[in-house]
């Protein structure tokens, strides 16, 4: 009987300090049994359990796409036990994956459509593998017109901030990059608050056009009544939502919202769904 | 007690109709025989559910905590001494409080009195001595001394300590009783005796927690047997960390516990905590003259420094 | 079904006789109340109890379970490396357990085996274990088990079912595992059609004798949203003073905890029981905690029994009716009392609607 508990050991290979504030990690992982990359196959917007051998596990959205091979990527906010000492690690240690788990945004729907993500803070992780995904040359040409808006509170605290400037260099995608406030002189991307944001970039819905908004809890209650004014229906508008959760695999109860696990029927729901759902997250 | 519930349900009513407060904080009928449940009372109407029998064991100042409005409080002795705590520690104002000070006969015990019956209690009934018993085939009268809960048998502060009205007159207070002698039983054992002792005593214990949440002295907003960073005990049922649990909360209660046998009245495994607390209650009483709750101007032992402290580690 | 004899002179002969190929738990008396151990060998089970204080799930589902063991120290050549705890999976029987706590683990299976996860400590253990009940000829005031899908006499989940007859067991064999057990013990006296009228007649003295009734058949159709919000929930919830009795002494509540626990340079992760109950038990590390509150802690315990199980598996409530938790909460809170105020909910101002 497969173990579902049992994670897959893999080695740190690198490690980027990523935010001015050093709070947040980018953990870039090998496994350490090549054949169980295979057996991690996973779609963007998946997460994983990290496991760090006495200390726990820890629930993180995979930001690396399943286009990118050879590691799998982690984006790590220091917070907890396991993540404080996930920070202090250093290349070369051994750690645990245990995944891929949970659902993933619906790429099989997506197929063929206008994508909108919008992102804030450091829940860019998952949207980062979205992105990175829809734009391999070997899936450019499945999705229409990409928009990205995503906001931090101030220049030095965007993730992937070289894979940002890349991307505002392309024309296949439109990236509205925004602060909430910056003092820097050359700051040359957008100034305000991502729903403020959204408001002006974000293109007017249509059945074609699907947002994908994962970000702190503001900024979602913020910006979903801009994207009702633009006529975003809530079966147009995913998200990607965060419980505790110990198992990852829906059996040790407590990451529910109503009758869906977070963990196994989420953490990508549409609003529509959450709409019916209590409000416990 | 059907004058008490009377008077009670007057009380009740009349605070709640002159808006004296927003809510009265008593006792409902429970739905198995012996328990009552506590209730928070909004409305003159709703004041006929409140009951007072022998069963209103459960410490009623535990529901006090951090509350904002204007409360009407029934209190026997030990709820109103931990009312008087809950004070002290800043936990609720004098002033939003109206206390209806209830003097005691004694709560019965009843994990003891199912335990003596002949099959399952269907009904359990009383009268001013008498507790009577019935279920399938059986009748059982109990002398009411004989079945009180352990801390009821050996109270000495059945008439609360601090009330704005009472339910009825006081009651006499004891005079001559031996509150300690499990303690000393205790302390009398050798090191290898005590060992033994307490690993039976917590041997069914499930971690529930119903001691600690029952008690109105836990409420610390994260317990440390939760607090994960540093993380005190591990959450597992070795043997070790159920003890660290039970002697920490102990000591945590040094000073405060006042003996209201709320922690053993909950535990669901019949486990008598209560002697930890005893001990520290004990040593309080033989070191410090300290007894707790009897007065809003004194500060408990272990809050209060005094420069002719018998301690030399403290000057 | 077959049904065999088994005098009770054969009983505690039998019971060694399957000591040699099976471990055997049973009630024994434990102070004021009964809990399942491990019987030494011609130690016989204590059959005299009305149900144990705790259920039997802990010896398929232990409160505190090992998963891993790993060592910290850089010179093992595995160090960090989590490897599968070592665990005797060996053939038990549970003796003596009651109708409804068997048929918890067919309710908690719905959670440990799953189409696409099968948690492998919960399905092993549960494979080694035979279940050999007694029927409850004398339920108590606080059972419901005939309103929860179960009943005094039911087999669900059970390997065998003891029905005490006087001078012997009528045993009812329900399943391959029983009939193993039996031929362990050597019981094989076959019983005739008297014996399973015999059981049938006190089956229905038994279910008649059950007085608490619990309705449930509008769970189904209520609107989570409108349950969810409905106004009883603070009365409910208001004595309750979130301590884990009810999940704890539940047969069926089944969520968990895992740990890491590490003393010098080698450790285990663990499993242990979980409740709803604790604030911890959903506390987001950025502090947030989306049942923060007490009452929205209750209402999780009654919508998941009631309400989301319902739904999620359509096979009744998340209950068995054992009433453990209507006995022993410190606080009189009541699941019957929560159910039918559930099932009967209305929306204010929709009382015309049709009660089906």
């Amino acid at each position: 009987m497969q173990n579902p508990y049992l994670p897959y050991a893999v080695r740190i290979e690198d490690i980027i300090t990523e935010t001015e504030d050093k709070n947040l990690k980018t953990f870039k992982l090998a496994f350490e049994n090549p054949a169980d990359e295979e057996k991690f196959a996973y779609a963007a917007g998946q997460f994983a359990e990290l496991s760090v051998t006495g200390k726990g596990e820890i629930p993180i959205g995979i930001a690396s796409s399943p286009t990118e091979k050879g590691f799998v990527m982690f984006t790590v906010n220091k917070v907890g036990l396991v993540s404080s000492h996930l920070h202090t690690m250093q290349p070369g240690d051994l750690m645990g994956i245990r995944g891929p788990l949970g659902n993933s945004y619906p790429w099989e729907l997506l197929e063929g459509k206008n994508v909108v993500i919008i992102g804030g803070g450091f829940a860019f992780t998952t949207l980062r593998a979205s992105i990175v995904y829809m734009l391999d040359p070997a899936n450019r040409s499945r999705f229409g017109d990409i928009h990205v808006i995503y906001g931090a509170r101030s220049p030095g605290m965007l993730l992937y901030r070289d894979e940002l400037a890349g991307w505002e260099a392309r024309d296949d995608i439109h990236m509205h990059i925004t602060v909430d406030a910056t003092d820097d002189p050359h700051w040359k991307y957008n100034v305000g608050f991502v729903p403020t944001i959204t408001e002006k970039k974000a293109p007017q819905a249509d059945a074609e056009t699907y947002a994908i908004i994962c970000g702190p809890p503001i900024m979602i209650k913020f910006t979903q009544p801009v994207l009702d004014n633009l006529g975003y229906g809530h079966d147009h508008i995913i998200m990607s939502l965060e419980n505790r959760m110990k198992c990852g695999i829906g059996m040790c109860g407590r990451c529910n919202i109503g009758r869906h696990f977070v963990c196994k029927d989420g953490p990508v729901f549409t609003l529509a769904q959450l709409n019916g759902m209590p409000k416990e997250y | 007690m059907r004058a008490y519930t009377e008077k009670i349900r007057e009380i009740a009513r009349r605070l709640l109709e002159a808006c004296t407060v927003e809510r009265v904080l008593g006792f409902r009928r429970g739905s198995v025989p012996m328990m009552n449940a506590p209730c928070f009372v909004k409305t003159p109407a709703e004041a006929a559910n409140l009951v007072w029998d022998s069963n209103c064991g459960i410490n009623l100042a535990n529901y006090l905590t951090s509350r904002s409005e204007k409360i009407g409080i029934f209190a026997k002795g030990c709820d109103s001494r931990n009312i008087v705590t809950h004070i002290i520690e800043n936990k609720i104002r004098r002033e939003q409080l109206v206390i209806i000070g209830v003097p005691c006969h004694g709560m019965i015990d009843r994990h003891r009195i199912a335990a003596m019956a002949d099959g399952e209690i269907r009904e359990v009934v009383e009268d001013e001595n008498n507790i009577i018993v019935q279920g399938d085939g059986f009748k059982k009268v109990h002398n009411r001394h004989d079945v009180l809960q352990a801390n009821c048998a050996v109270c000495t502060h059945r008439n609360p300590v601090i009330y704005d009205e009472l339910v009825a007159d006081l009651v006499e207070e004891p005079g001559d009783v031996d509150r300690y002698r499990d303690v000393r039983e205790i302390e009398a054992l050798s090191a290898e005796g005590k060992w033994d002792f307490f690993d039976d005593l917590l041997h069914d214990c499930i971690r529930c927690y119903a001691c600690r949440n029952a008690c109105p002295l836990c409420y610390c907003p994260t317990c440390f047997v939760d607090e994960s960073r540093p993380q005190w005990v591990g959450k597992s049922q070795d043997p070790v960390d159920v003890r660290t649990f039970h002697f920490l909360r102990a000591y945590h209660c040094a000073g405060r516990c006042t003996d209201c046998g709320a922690c053993e009245r909950a535990c669901p495994v019949g486990i008598n905590m209560r002697v930890f607390t005893k001990k520290l209650e004990k040593d309080c009483l033989e070191k410090f003259g300290w007894e707790a709750g009897l007065s809003l101007e004194a500060r408990p032992p272990l809050d209060a420094y005094r420069p002719d402290d018998p301690d030399d580690f403290i000057r | 079904m077959k049904v065999i004899y088994i005098e009770k002179a054969q009983w505690a002969s039998g019971l060694e006789k399957a000591g040699d190929s099976f471990r055997l738990w049973g009630p024994v008396r434990r102070g004021q109340f009964y809990a399942f151990e491990e019987l030494a060998g011609g130690q016989v089970p204590a059959l005299d109890f009305r149900n144990t204080r705790l259920s039997a799930k802990g010896l398929v589902y232990p409160q505190s379970e090992k998963m891993f063991e790993y060592t910290l120290d850089p010179g093992q050549p595995d160090h960090d490396l989590l490897k599968e705890a070592q665990k005797d999976y060996s053939p038990r029987a549970v003796l003596g357990i009651r109708p409804c706590d068997a048929d918890a683990f067919e309710l908690v299976a719905r959670n440990f085996d799953t189409p696409e996860y099968q948690d492998p400590y919960w399905l092993r253990a549960r494979e080694a274990v035979t279940l050999v009940g007694l029927a409850c000829a004398a339920p108590c005031s606080t059972c419901f088990c005939t309103s929860a899908g179960s009943g005094p006499f039911s087999t669900k989940g059970l390997d065998i079912l003891l029905v005490d007859s006087g001078g012997n067991f009528l045993a009812q064999v329900a399943t391959p595992k029983g009939e193993a057990f039996a031929q362990a013990a050597g019981w094989r006296q076959p019983a005739d059609d008297a014996a399973a009228a015999e059981i049938d007649r006190q089956r229905q003295v038994a279910e008649a004798r059950i007085d608490s009734h619990v309705a449930t058949e509008r769970l189904r159709q209520q609107d989570t949203l409108t349950l969810h919000a409905a106004p009883f929930w603070d009365d409910v919830a208001f004595a309750c003073i979130n301590c884990g009795t009810c999940t704890y002494l539940c047969p069926t509540c089944w969520c968990f905890d895992i740990q890491d626990e590490t003393h010098g340079r080698q450790g285990v992760r663990l499993r242990n029981w979980d409740s709803c109950m604790f604030p911890l038990f959903t506390l987001h590390g950025s502090g947030h905690n989306p049942r923060g509150q007490k009452v929205q802690r209750v209402r999780q315990r009654f919508m998941h029994k009631l309400k989301y199980y319902v739904d999620k598996y359509e096979n009744g409530i998340q209950c068995v009716g054992c009433g453990r938790c209507v006995r022993h909460c410190p606080v009189n809170i009541d699941i019957r009392k929560v159910c039918e105020l559930m099932n009967s909910y209305t929306l204010a101002g929709d009382s015309c609607a049709v009660v089906s």
